[in-house]
C-alpha cells in the first residue's frame, strides 16, 4: 500500500526514491511518471510565488528567484488552499536565507508585496463622504474616533521600500536616497496602492487604529510637520470609513 | 502652542486636505487594472509542463551547490555612497516622537 | 437524498473557465458562451475586485463553482474551515452547479496545489464516499465528481475507474463531471481504450463535460505520457471523443478550460463555438 504520507514526502524531496507500489501500465516502477507530480507541485507553487512577489523576482533576477522558490516551497508549502495568500513566511525566510544576507531590505519588500495582496482581497467598506468631515467643528474633529478601511495596511521599514517599489513601477533607477520609510497601502475602490507617509504618519495611523481620538493620535505621533499631507493621503485613499463623535 | 491654537492648526490641515482630495468613488469599476495583484496566486486545476526538471532537482544552499547570485535590478541599484546592490548600514532616522 | 435533485441546472451549451483578464470582453460579447465556471478558491477572499466581478457576472450568466482544493480523496478529514468558506461562497452565489475532483491535494495541513491520484480500492471508496456525503450535507446540494487525469497507477488498485466512480455516485447520490480531455490523457497514460471508456461511462449521471488542452511527453520507456496542462487548444482526438459522448448522452453543458498561457477572448470564444457546432451537428443527427 502506498500511503499519502509517503507520496507527499517523496513529492517534496527529489532525493527520495519513488514510493514502491506506484507503477506504469506494464506494472513496472512508475519512474519519471512520478516526476510529473513532483513538477506540478514545484512549478505551480513557484509560479504562484513569482506572481505574488513580482518586485522581489525583478530585484533578484528570475533564475535566482526560481531557485530560491524551490527552497522556500519545500520549507513552507502552503498552509492555506487559497494560493492568493501564499508566501506569508517569505519575509522571515529571506532574513534567514544566507545567499541574500547582504540584501537586508528584501524582507520588507516582501512585506510590502504581501500587504498589497491582502489589501486587494480585503473586505469592502465605503469611505466617509467629504461632507461628513467638512461638517465637523475643529473641536469635534479633535475628539472624533475613526474606523479605518479593512484594506489599509501599514509597513514600517528601516529601508526605502517605497522608493524601491515606485522605481520598479516606473522603471526608473532605485532608490534615490538611503532612508527609512513608512508606507501605508490604501484601496480607494478596488486598486490598492502604496503611499509614502510623512514623519509621524505611521504612529498617527497606529493610534487611530487602536481607537484613539484625533487629539490622542496627534499626541502619540509627536510633531507632524505635514499633517495636511497625511490627511490628504488618508482621505483621498478612502482610509476613513466610520466616524464616532464624542 | 496653546491647545486652542493647535486645534485651529489641525482644523486648517483638515480643510486643506479636503480641498485637495475628492471622496473616493464607491461606484466601483470592476474592470481589471492592476493585473500584477489580481492574477497573483490563482488556483486552477491544470498541470505543469510535464517532466521538466523543476520538480526533480533542488539546489542545496547549505552545501556548496548554491552558486547563484542575484542578477536582477538589485545588482544595479545605485546608492548615494556609490556602493552597488546593498543598502547596508543605514541609521534609522526615526520620526521624532 | 441528493440523487433525487435534478442533475443539470447549467444550460446544455458551451461555457468557459472564467479568467479576470476577460471580464470586459465577456460582458461586451459573450458570443456562444452561455455560462461561466469559476474556481472556488479564487473567490474566498473578503471583498475587492474578485467578488465585485462575480456580482456582475452572476447577474448575466449561470455560474458553475468548481473546487480545486477540497482534497476529497485525502486520508485526513476534510478541512472544516475550507468547507465553511465553500458553503459561504455557495450560499451567497447560489451557483447552478458545484463540482470537485476525485483526487487529493492536502496532507497534514500542507496544500500541494496539484490533483494527486488515488488507488481504486474498497477502502478509498469508503473514504471518498464519506467525504462527499459530508460536502453534500454541508452545502445542502448535490455535487458533481470529476474523473481525474492520471500519470501512474497503484499496484494495490482493485477496481476499474468507471466502476469506482459509478459506485461512489450510487452510494452518495452525487453526479459526475466527465472531463473528456482527462479521459484521453488517462487512457493514453494507462493503456486503456478511449472509445470503450466513453461507451461504458454512466452518461446519465453526467451533469457537465470538460474539454481542455494537453501536452505530450514520454515516460522512461519512450511511451507517450500526456500531461493535463490546459495550455492549448483542445486536441483533435479529444473533439472526436467529445462527439462520441454527445452522440451517446445527448447535449450537455460543456466547458472549455484554458488555465496556462491564457489566450485572448476571441480565441477562447472560438473554442466554445467549436463545441457548440459539434453539439449542434451531433444532435441534428450527423456525427461531427
Amino acid at each position: 500500500m502506498t500511503g499519502q504520507a509517503e507520496f507527499h514526502a517523496a513529492l517534496l524531496d527529489p532525493e527520495r526514491p519513488v514510493p514502491p507500489g506506484l507503477i506504469d501500465p506494464a506494472r513496472r516502477p512508475a519512474g519519471r511518471r512520478f516526476d510529473v507530480y513532483r513538477n506540478n507541485v514545484a512549478v505551480s507553487l513557484t509560479k504562484a510565488l513569482e506572481q505574488g512577489f513580482p518586485l522581489l523576482r525583478d530585484l533578484l533576477g528570475t533564475e535566482f528567484f526560481q531557485a530560491m522558490a524551490g527552497v522556500f516551497l519545500r520549507a513552507h508549502p502552503p498552509q492555506s488552499r487559497m494560493l492568493m495568500f501564499y508566501g506569508a513566511e517569505m519575509p522571515a525566510f529571506l532574513t534567514g536565507f544566507p545567499p541574500v544576507a547582504h540584501l537586508p531590505y528584501l524582507a520588507d519588500v516582501a512585506r510590502l508585496e504581501l500587504a498589497l495582496r491582502e489589501s486587494y482581497h480585503a473586505a469592502d467598506a465605503a469611505p466617509l463622504a467629504h461632507s461628513d468631515l467638512a461638517d465637523l467643528s475643529a473641536e469635534e474633529f479633535m475628539a472624533a474616533r475613526f474606523g479605518l478601511s479593512p484594506a489599509l495596511r501599514l509597513i514600517r521599514s528601516d529601508w526605502p521600500v517605497h522608493g524601491i517599489w515606485s522605481a520598479h513601477a516606473r522603471g526608473t533607477p532605485a532608490p534615490s536616497a538611503r532612508r527609512p520609510e513608512d508606507v501605508v497601502i490604501l484601496r480607494p475602490g478596488l486598486d490598492p496602492a502604496p503611499h509614502l507617509l510623512p514623519a509621524g504618519g505611521a504612529a498617527f495611523i497606529t493610534a487611530l487604529a487602536a481607537g484613539a481620538t484625533v487629539a490622542e493620535a496627534l499626541e502619540a505621533a509627536g510633531p507632524l510637520p505635514d499633517l495636511s499631507g497625511l490627511l490628504s493621503i488618508l482621505i483621498g485613499g478612502g482610509a476613513l470609513t466610520a466616524l464616532t463623535r464624542e | 502652542m496653546s491647545q486652542h491654537v493647535k486645534t485651529l492648526a489641525v482644523a486648517g490641515a483638515l480643510a486643506a486636505a479636503l480641498s485637495a482630495t475628492v471622496t473616493p468613488a464607491t461606484a466601483q469599476d470592476a474592470n481589471e487594472k492592476c493585473f500584477g495583484v489580481s492574477l497573483a496566486g490563482q488556483n486552477d486545476c491544470a498541470a505543469g509542463p510535464g517532466t521538466s526538471c523543476a520538480g526533480t532537482s533542488t539546489v542545496d544552499y547549505q552545501g556548496n551547490a548554491w552558486k547563484l547570485v542575484p542578477t536582477g535590478t538589485c545588482a544595479t541599484m545605485e546608492l548615494p555612497d556609490g556602493r552597488m546592490g546593498s543598502l547596508e548600514a543605514l541609521d534609522r532616522d526615526l520620526p521624532q516622537g | 437524498m441528493f440523487d433525487e435533485a435534478p442533475l443539470r441546472h447549467l444550460p446544455a451549451m458551451p461555457g468557459v473557465g472564467y479568467k479576470p483578464q476577460h471580464f470586459a470582453a465577456i460582458l461586451q460579447d459573450p458570443a456562444p458562451v452561455g455560462w461561466l465556471e469559476i474556481h472556488a478558491e479564487n473567490y474566498m477572499g473578503d471583498g475587492g475586485r474578485p467578488l465585485a466581478q462575480l456580482r456582475h457576472l452572476a447577474e448575466r450568466f449561470p455560474l458553475s463553482v468548481h473546487g480545486v482544493g477540497l482534497s476529497i480523496g485525502g486520508e485526513g478529514r476534510l478541512d472544516p474551515d475550507h468547507l465553511a468558506r465553500l458553503k459561504r461562497l455557495c450560499d451567497w452565489l447560489k451557483p447552478a452547479s458545484f463540482s470537485e475532483h476525485l483526487a487529493w491535494s492536502t496532507h497534514e495541513g500542507a496544500f500541494l496545489n496539484d490533483l494527486l491520484p488515488l488507488p481504486y480500492t474498497a477502502r478509498t471508496l469508503d473514504r471518498v464516499a464519506g467525504h462527499i456525503d459530508e460536502v453534500q450535507d454541508t452545502l445542502g446540494r448535490r455535487m458533481l465528481l470529476e474523473n481525474p487525469s492520471t500519470y501512474l497507477a497503484f499496484a494495490e488498485t482493485e477496481m476499474d475507474e468507471i466502476d469506482f466512480l459509478t459506485e461512489i455516485a450510487r452510494r452518495t447520490g452525487c453526479g459526475l463531471l466527465l472531463d473528456v480531455n482527462n479521459v484521453h490523457v488517462s487512457c493514453t497514460n494507462q493503456g486503456w481504450d478511449t472509445d470503450a471508456y466513453i461507451d461504458r461511462f454512466p452518461l446519465h449521471l453526467v451533469g457537465e463535460v470538460h474539454l481542455g488542452g494537453h501536452d505530450v511527453d514520454a515516460d522512461d520507456h519512450g511511451a507517450p505520457l500526456l500531461i493535463d496542462s490546459h495550455g492549448a487548444e483542445v486536441a483533435d482526438p479529444v473533439w472526436r471523443l467529445y462527439a462520441r459522448s454527445i452522440a451517446r448522452g445527448g447535449a450537455l453543458p460543456t466547458l472549455i478550460e484554458w488555465d496556462n498561457d491564457v489566450p485572448d477572448w476571441p480565441t477562447l470564444a472560438a473554442e466554445a463555438a467549436r463545441a457548440a457546432a459539434i453539439m449542434g451537428a451531433v444532435m441534428a443527427g450527423g456525427r461531427a
